[in-house]
């Protein structure tokens, strides 16, 4: 018994409460912690921007003349803002709701299957990161007129 | 049994249960189904889009009906999850109340101006 409590193992780190300065740059998530914090963090990215996405459904739909002021924005920038800028907001909701879904259809197909086994937890937590970032980058090239 | 009266009140708003759990996934179905109604009539449509087929799209009677409903289930959606977010990591009372009145403020003005946009096509 004295054996795991013998002082040759380093003592482990022990977290009471994270502190986000001192604790997280070292502290290090597993998959499925990540999809956790980048689900919160893209849904608190869409609240911030509804009015952004909002003004793109209103622009884009009203009427010819707001359509075209729509394009220019993305393409020529408005006021000092310029089209790239908008662009690269336009692609963080891109891929905030690409996250934001995919992550949320894991949690539907855990909460269907009760899928709770660490080994589906993590793969399919690999398998939303991936997505989510490869459907980013399809986007962003067709974004920015790569294709 | 803790005290949860007078200046004792554990002052929470998640109503620790079935409803809000239910609801955020409800909400998330139609949501995603709107996506895939939306999605499907974008990739299906051969040739660019212009601003007249991208019009039309929301302007047929049904797809307004949908995106009506998908508003108010943003609405209630969103609001269960930024609620969650103040609950979490806002621990003062009178920010956490000032941070979710704007939340409401924010979203409701949101609703009506989607709505608005919707009613006009």
């Amino acid at each position: 018994m004295t054996e795991l409590t013998s002082s040759s193992k380093r003592a482990r780190p022990e977290f009471r409460n994270i502190h986000a300065l001192n604790d997280l740059p070292t502290y290090r998530l597993p998959p499925a912690g990540w999809v956790s914090i980048l689900h919160r963090i893209s849904g608190a990215i869409m609240f911030i921007l509804m009015p952004f996405i909002i003004w793109m459904f209103d622009t884009s739909v009203s009427s010819e003349i707001s359509f075209a002021k729509f394009t220019s924005v993305f393409n020529a920038g408005v006021g000092f803002i310029p089209g790239w800028f908008v662009k690269l907001v336009a692609l963080a909701i891109i891929w905030a709701y690409l996250h934001h879904f995919i992550a949320g259809m894991r949690h539907l197909w855990m909460d269907i299957n009760h899928a709770v086994s660490k080994e589906f937890g993590r793969s399919s937590a690999l398998v939303t990161l991936g997505l989510g970032s490869l459907l980013t980058i399809v986007l962003a090239l067709k974004l920015f007129g790569a294709y | 049994m803790a005290v949860n009266y007078g200046s004792k009140r554990i002052v929470v708003g998640a109503h620790y249960g079935l409803r809000d759990w239910l609801a955020q996934r409800v909400t998330a179905v139609l949501m995603a189904l709107f996506t895939l109604a939306l999605l499907a009539q974008v990739i299906f449509f051969k040739g660019p889009i212009g601003y007249d087929k991208w019009a039309g799209i929301f302007s047929q009677q049904w797809m307004k009906f949908l995106t009506f409903a998908v508003i108010i289930a943003m609405l209630y959606h969103v609001w269960v999850g930024v609620r969650d977010i103040w609950m979490d990591y806002v621990k003062s009372v009178s920010v956490r109340l000032s941070l979710q009145v704007f939340s409401i403020v924010w979203l409701v003005g949101c609703a009506g101006w989607a709505i608005q946009v919707l009613w006009r096509l």
